[in-house]
C-alpha cells in the first residue's frame, strides 16, 4: 500500500509564503478550473487556498520563539470527511491514498468541511464546490515533466526543503527515515483520524557545559616557574643516609 | 459553527410536520381503540396536507444549502455510510407516504385490510401510517445523527443530540395538531394538546440535560495538540490571510457574547414555558387562537432553539484562526 505524503519540518520553514503561491499558481491554471479569488487587491480580499501558512509565538517574552506553520490536507489514512459525503464525491485513492474531491460530483453542502476537524477544505464560492489540496496529482504522475519535477507545487518552491514528498508506507523512503529519525508526529492525534502528512518539530542545537568543564585543574596555557627553593639547612639527603 | 437559516428552516419544518403528522396517527390509532370517536376522513386528509405542506417547505428550504441543487439527487449515493444520504432518503420516503396516508383518506378508500375475531379489524390508513411512524422516527434519527456523528463537535456528539431532535419536532408537532383539531372536535383537541404538554416536558428536560452537559464540555484539542508544541502558552500571530476565509465565515457564529447567551433564555421561553401556558389556558378555555398563537411562539422559539444549536459548536478549527 502507498500512502503519499509531505512531512513537513518546522524547524526550517521561514514563512515565506513561496509553497502558498506556488500552491495557488499550480492549482488556478489546472484543468479542474480557476481556484475562487475574489475582491484580490480590494478591501476585505478573500479566496480559496489549499496550503497555508501560519504564525505562532510560543512562550512569555523575551523566551519566545515564532513557528511558521504550513497547514494543508493531512490525507488522513482515517479520513473522517470521506464517509460523511451524502454523494460519493469525496474519495480516498485505494492506489496512492490521496484524498480528492469530484468537482463534478460535489452537490457543495459543506459536510465534509464540518467531518475535518483540521479546517483543511475550502468551498470554492465560485464554482459551488468543495476543495482541498490534491497532492498535485495532475503533476505528480505527469510522464511528460522531468522525473525530478514530479513533485507537488509547494515541495519545489521551498527555499530551504522544508517540505519533503513521499511515501510513508514505505519504511525505507526520504520521508518515513525523515519521520523516524527526526521525531515526526501527526496534528491532533486524539481524534484517530491518523494524518498521513507529518510535521518535524523544532530542534535546539545544545552544549552542554558542567563547572568543572569552565575552569580546567590541569591547565595546560599555565607557565611553568621555578621549582621552589629548598632550605639551605635543611640536612641533604646524603647526611642522613650512610651508604 | 456558523448558523445557517436553510439548515435551520428544514429541521424545523419537517420535525413539525413530522410530529403532526405522528398526531394524526395516534388519533386514528386511539380511535380504533374505541376510546375516541372517529373522525371523518376530512379531518386525516387535511392533516397530512398540511404535515406535507410543512415537509415539503422544509425539503425547498434545504435546496438552498446547496451549491449545486441540481445534482441533489446523487446524495442518495452513499447511504452505507453518510447519515446526510440516510436522510435524504428518508425524507422523501417519508413525504410519500404521507401523501399515500392523506389520499386514502381523501378518496375514502379505506378497505379493511385484516381482521379476525382474536385481532382488531385494522384499516388499510392505519397500516400506511405504522409505515409512516417507522418512516417518520427513521428520519428524526437520520436529521440528529448528521450532527451527533460528528465525534469532534463535542456540543453534538451525544445520544442526547437524536432525542432533542425528536422530541422539539414531537413537541411542536402535537401543539400544531391541538390548534389544528380545534377546527374538528374538542375530543381530538384535549387528546393532542395534552401529549403536547407531555412532550413539551419530556423536551425540556433533555434538552436542559444537553445544556447542561455542553457547560462541562472538555475540549480535546487544544492548541498544544493543534500545531504538536508542547507548550501551555502559545498564541497565533497570523494565520495566513490578510481578509477572511471559508474558515473564518463557515465556523465561527460571528455574533457578540450577550447575543449569543440571549437567544439561549429566549429559546428556553419560548420553546417551553411560553406554549405549555398557552397550551393549558387554550384548552381549559377552549380558544382556538391561543393554541395557534401557542404553535407559533414555540416555532419562533425553535428557530432560536436551533441557531444556538449550531452557535454553540466549537468546531477544533477555529483553534487555527483566531487572529488575522
Amino acid at each position: 500500500m502507498t500512502q503519499l505524503a509531505l512531512v513537513i519540518d518546522l524547524n526550517v520553514c521561514v514563512g515565506c509564503h513561496a509553497c502558498v503561491t506556488s500552491c495557488k499558481q499550480w492549482n488556478t491554471s489546472g484543468a479542474a478550473g480557476s481556484l475562487m479569488d475574489d475582491n484580490p487587491y480590494g478591501k476585505d480580499p478573500t479566496g480559496t487556498f489549499f496550503n497555508r501558512v501560519q504564525t505562532y509565538e510560543v512562550g512569555e517574552f523575551p523566551n519566545t520563539e515564532t513557528i511558521h506553520f504550513p497547514k494543508s490536507c493531512l490525507h488522513c489514512e482515517e479520513p473522517p470527511c470521506v464517509p460523511v459525503c451524502p454523494t460519493g464525491a469525496s474519495y480516498k485513492r485505494k492506489e496512492d491514498g490521496i484524498v480528492l474531491v469530484d468537482y463534478d460530483k460535489c452537490i457543495g453542502c459543506k459536510y465534509c468541511s464540518w467531518a475535518c476537524p483540521y479546517g483543511a477544505r475550502e468551498i470554492d464560492e465560485k464554482q459551488k464546490v468543495m476543495k482541498k489540496c490534491t497532492l498535485c496529482v495532475d503533476r505528480i504522475y505527469d510522464e511528460s515533466l522531468p522525473e525530478a519535477e514530479r513533485k507537488p507545487a509547494c515541495v519545489l518552491a521551498c527555499p530551504t526543503s522544508a517540505r519533503l514528498f513521499g511515501d510513508v508506507h514505505d519504511p525505507e523512503s526520504e520521508v518515513s527515515l525523515a519521520i523516524c529519525e527526526s521525531g515526526g508526529y501527526p496534528l491532533m492525534p486524539e481524534w484517530g483520524t491518523q494524518p498521513a502528512n507529518h510535521y518535524l518539530p523544532r530542534r535546539k542545537t545544545k552544549i552542554r557545559l558542567h563547572e568543572d568543564e569552565l575552569t580546567r585543574v590541569d591547565n595546560p596555557l599555565k607557565k611553568d616557574g621555578r621549582l621552589p627553593r629548598t632550605d639551605p639547612d635543611a640536612p641533604f639527603l646524603e647526611d642522613s643516609v650512610s651508604w | 459553527m456558523h448558523p445557517a437559516f436553510s439548515v435551520i428552516f428544514l429541521t424545523t419544518l419537517i420535525g413539525a410536520g413530522q410530529g403532526l403528522f405522528l398526531a394524526l396517527i395516534t388519533a386514528e390509532a386511539f380511535s380504533h381503540m374505541g376510546g375516541l370517536t372517529i373522525q371523518e376522513h376530512n379531518f386525516y386528509s387535511t392533516g397530512s396536507l398540511l404535515s406535507l405542506g410543512l415537509l415539503v417547505a422544509g425539503l425547498v428550504a434545504s435546496f438552498f444549502h446547496l451549491g449545486h441543487p441540481e445534482r441533489a439527487w446523487r446524495s442518495a449515493a452513499m447511504w452505507r455510510t453518510s447519515w446526510l444520504s440516510r436522510e435524504v432518503i428518508a425524507l422523501p420516503a417519508f413525504m410519500g407516504v404521507v401523501f399515500i396516508y392523506g389520499l386514502l383518506h381523501y378518496l375514502e378508500w379505506n378497505p379493511k385490510v385484516f381482521g379476525t375475531t382474536a385481532l382488531p379489524e385494522t384499516d388499510l390508513t392505519l397500516m400506511v401510517g405504522i409505515v409512516g411512524i417507522v418512516l417518520c422516527f427513521t428520519l428524526f434519527i437520520c436529521t440528529g445523527m448528521i450532527y451527533a456523528c460528528l465525534k469532534f463537535l463535542q456540543e453534538w456528539h451525544t445520544p442526547l443530540t437524536p432525542i432533542n431532535y425528536t422530541l422539539l419536532g414531537m413537541s411542536s408537532g402535537f401543539t400544531l395538531a391541538t390548534a389544528f383539531a380545534t377546527q374538528y372536535s374538542l375530543e381530538m383537541t384535549s387528546l393532542f394538546g395534552t401529549w403536547a404538554i407531555i412532550l413539551t416536558f419530556a423536551a425540556l428536560l433533555t434538552r436542559t440535560a444537553s445544556l447542561l452537559r455542553n457547560k462541562r464540555i472538555k475540549y480535546h484539542s487544544t492548541m498544544s495538540t493543534a500545531i504538536g508544541v508542547r507548550h501551555s502558552n502559545i498564541q497565533q500571530k497570523s494565520q495566513g490571510s490578510m481578509g477572511g476565509s471559508f474558515n473564518t465565515r463557515e465556523y465561527f457564529h460571528g455574533m457578540s457574547t450577550v447575543f449569543f447567551k440571549s437567544v439561549k433564555w429566549i429559546f428556553l421561553l419560548l420553546v417551553f414555558p411560553f406554549p405549555l401556558l398557552l397550551v393549558g389556558m387554550g384548552l381549559s378555555n377552549d380558544a382556538s387562537i391561543l393554541l395557534v398563537l401557542a404553535f407559533a411562539v414555540q416555532y419562533v422559539g425553535l428557530i432560536a432553539e436551533r441557531w444556538f444549536f449550531f452557535a454553540q459548536a466549537n468546531h477544533p478549527q477555529n483553534l487555527y484562526y483566531q487572529t488575522i
